[in-house]
């Protein structure tokens, strides 16, 4: 599925190098929920880029599903970011000047599937996030919680393998922030890889893996016996 | 691409247009300022500078001898030419038309005149005094009858030919072949109407004007000296010598006579050459032609550049329009570059979910492509404006009739078509820095900055 071999990546300026990923491995398998810790500066968002393909890293081996990227061109590596990869931001990163549907057909757009296609994944994407009935409303016209389930709805209209979420529930208050933790174990449930990056040791405790990252190396593994049932409070098992 | 990218990008440039209206109506004015300037001035340029019968340059040939004072050569202005006078004398003219090489043969010269006998009162109108394979030659499109025959030259027969102008305002446009009217109190039969033409310039003399339009009345060369005219057109002497008389004038070293050939090929062409080179060695062997041997064959081309038809003020301006455009492409590059680095997060947001820099780059590029269409359908529309404006600023009146700069600023075809080239370069030149270079933003920079 998703193994990465010793990857590092440098930031340069004229003075000075820093490693935001130093010899950095990991394999993620199919459907697991991995959330990735650490605080900040040690790198998180960097291996989510690096993971999301937005990144290019200076040494080491990445693969999906077997496939080297390094040797992609930007043509391939955006075609595989869009059928496999979706995002999740903690600012949702909706397009502010696109209505709902607009917004979730971006990704599907650029895979240039018909038109039927495209309004049928809409529909079922926007209902799984519960916004079936908000198509034309604008992004302003929505709530913070409601925002980041068309953007949750918009990563994954595509169907894709993997969801990347970089503090997905940073910018909401616990209420919304719980929908959303519970939206997301639905879909990976539903079987969908899910890596999340997030400050919150509550919510990482409710992935079935726990990495914690600390200047760029992972410095601690945790895996939980099992996810917490959507809808509840109950934290993880620490096996 | 496929058209449905097409479309979607297009909406989204309709929508980008949306979000900053007074950017974008900015970057259009820039572009359609550059381009209206370029056609006012490209319009006015090709007019003056296209040759109106290039389908005969390698046909037509105005004759030229240097037969001009042997211590001073030739001078336009203060400036001597090194070239030989554009003009010859009567008796150098009348040779070349009875040599019997060229295909066709046209000396002419240019005089005023009075219509009468036909309206109610007398009609002053420029006149051309030619020799009938003028209108063959040049292909005059006639609108009635057609021009004299040679037998009709000399001796000359009382023929006339008329502009569509002058016969709209004799005959109220009717066919006149067959009628008669009076010029300078002597009668003439209407044997040709001519249909609409300007040749722009006016190739066949520039001496009067490049960009007059061709005279209203036409007859034979030969009623020049019947009617004992002088040209009214340019007469350039050198010699001191008497010129009171009519056969004085006819045997002077001045030179007043245009004259033209047709010349169907190489061959004819080396034929005159030679003839006019012997013709040369004779008249000097009895005191004529002093200065070096230049006997000169000028093609249309040739000749309207050795005339200086399009001045150097011209070239000038040309470079300056194209200046200015560059300018208001320089600008307009700066203002898409801001606007489209203002949509970076944007951009970034759509490079996550699998946007290719080359599906950027393309989505840049319609955008682009739209603001300079409209750029230039809107720069068509002002330097149709501006050449209006120039029209008025410069309208003359030739015999009642626009001349001179006055019809030069039509908003031709040509014109058109490099606006066309124009918008297409605008949009090259323009959109393809600011669309690559949004491309290449490195998208996770800007998707945190969000």
């Amino acid at each position: 599925m998703l193994k990465m071999q010793d990857v590092s990546k440098v930031y340069r300026t004229d003075l000075i190098e820093t490693y935001a990923l130093r010899n950095f491995s990991l394999e993620v398998s199919a459907g697991e929920f991995v959330a990735v810790t650490g605080p900040s500066g040690s790198g998180k968002t960097t291996f989510l880029n690096v993971a999301g393909l937005l990144e290019s890293f200076e040494s080491g081996s990445y693969s999906i599903d077997g496939t080297d990227v390094r040797g992609l061109s930007d043509d391939q590596r955006s075609r595989l970011r869009n059928e496999r990869i979706g995002f999740i931001f903690q600012s949702f990163n909706l397009i502010p000047d696109l209505n709902i549907h607009d917004n979730v057909d971006v990704p599907l757009r650029y895979r240039r599937l018909s038109a039927r296609e495209r309004n049928e994944r809409i529909g079922s994407a926007l209902d799984l996030v519960g916004l079936s009935s908000r198509t034309r409303h604008m992004p302003s016209q929505l709530s913070g919680g409601q925002q980041q389930r068309v953007a949750i709805a918009r990563a994954i209209a595509g169907d894709p393998a993997f969801l990347l979420a970089d503090e997905p529930t940073g910018n909401l208050d616990s209420l919304m922030a719980r929908q959303v933790m519970e939206l997301l174990e639905q879909i990976n449930e539903l079987g969908t890889t899910i890596l999340l990056v997030t400050h919150d040791p509550e919510l990482a405790r409710r992935a079935q893996r726990n990495v914690h990252l600390v200047d760029g190396q992972i410095s601690d593994f945790r895996a939980y016996e099992a996810r917490p049932l959507a809808g509840t409070d109950a934290g993880a098992t620490l096996v | 691409m496929q058209a449905a990218m097409l479309g979607y990008y297009s909406h989204l440039a309709l929508r980008s247009f949306r979000r900053n209206p007074g950017l974008t109506a900015l970057m259009v004015l820039a572009i359609a300022l550059g381009i209206a300037v370029c056609i006012m001035t490209l319009t006015v340029y090709h007019a003056m500078s296209g040759n109106p019968i290039w389908w005969k340059n390698e046909r037509l040939y105005v004759v030229t001898m240097d037969n001009w004072d042997p211590n001073n050569g030739f001078t336009r202005g203060n400036a001597e030419t090194h070239m030989p006078p554009p003009l010859m004398t009567y008796r150098d003219a009348t040779a070349v038309l009875h040599s019997g090489i060229p295909e066709r043969t046209a000396i002419m010269f240019e005089s005023g005149g009075v219509v009468s006998g036909v309206g109610p009162v007398p009609v002053r109108v420029e006149t051309r005094f030619t020799t009938g394979d003028f209108f063959p030659m040049f292909d005059v499109p006639f609108l009635y009858g057609a021009g004299w025959s040679r037998s009709a030259d000399d001796p000359p027969q009382p023929v006339v030919v008329l502009s569509r102008a002058m016969n709209d305002t004799l005959f109220a446009g009717a066919n006149s072949v067959g009628r008669t009217l009076r010029w300078n109190d002597h009668e003439f039969r209407v044997v040709g109407v001519l249909n609409d033409w300007f040749p722009r310039p006016r190739f066949y003399d520039v001496t009067e004007g490049a960009f007059s339009p061709p005279e209203d009345v036409y007859l034979p060369f030969a009623w020049g000296r019947a009617l004992d005219l002088r040209s009214a057109g340019n007469v350039d002497c050198w010699k001191a010598e008497p010129l009171d008389s009519s056969e004085q004038f006819f045997a002077s070293e001045c030179v007043w006579v245009h004259t033209w050939v047709e010349l169907p090929d190489r061959a004819s062409r080396e034929r005159l050459q030679v003839f006019l080179d012997n013709y040369w060695s004779e008249q000097r062997k009895g005191g004529r032609f002093a200065r070096p041997r230049d006997n000169r064959l000028s093609n249309v081309g040739q000749w309207l550049r050795d005339q200086q038809v399009v001045d150097n003020d011209n070239r000038v301006l040309v470079g300056l329009a194209f200046a200015f455009l560059a300018v208001c492409l320089i600008n307009t590059v700066g203002l898409l570059l801001a606007k489209f680095l203002s949509a970076a997060a944007i951009t970034g947001v759509r490079r996550a979910l699998g946007a290719s820099r080359r599906q950027v780059f393309m989505q840049h590029l319609v955008e682009v492509a739209l603001i300079a269409g409209t750029g230039a359908v809107l720069g068509l529309g002002l330097g149709a404006l501006g050449l209006n404006a120039v029209r008025h600023m410069y309208a003359t009146a030739h015999l009642g009739r626009p001349g001179g700069y006055q019809e030069l600023m039509h908003f031709d075809r040509t014109g058109v078509l490099w606006a066309i080239a124009l918008a297409v370069l605008a949009t090259l030149a323009a959109g393809l820095y600011p669309a690559w270079r949004v491309g290449r933003l490195p998208p996770a920079v800007y998707l945190k900055s969000q």
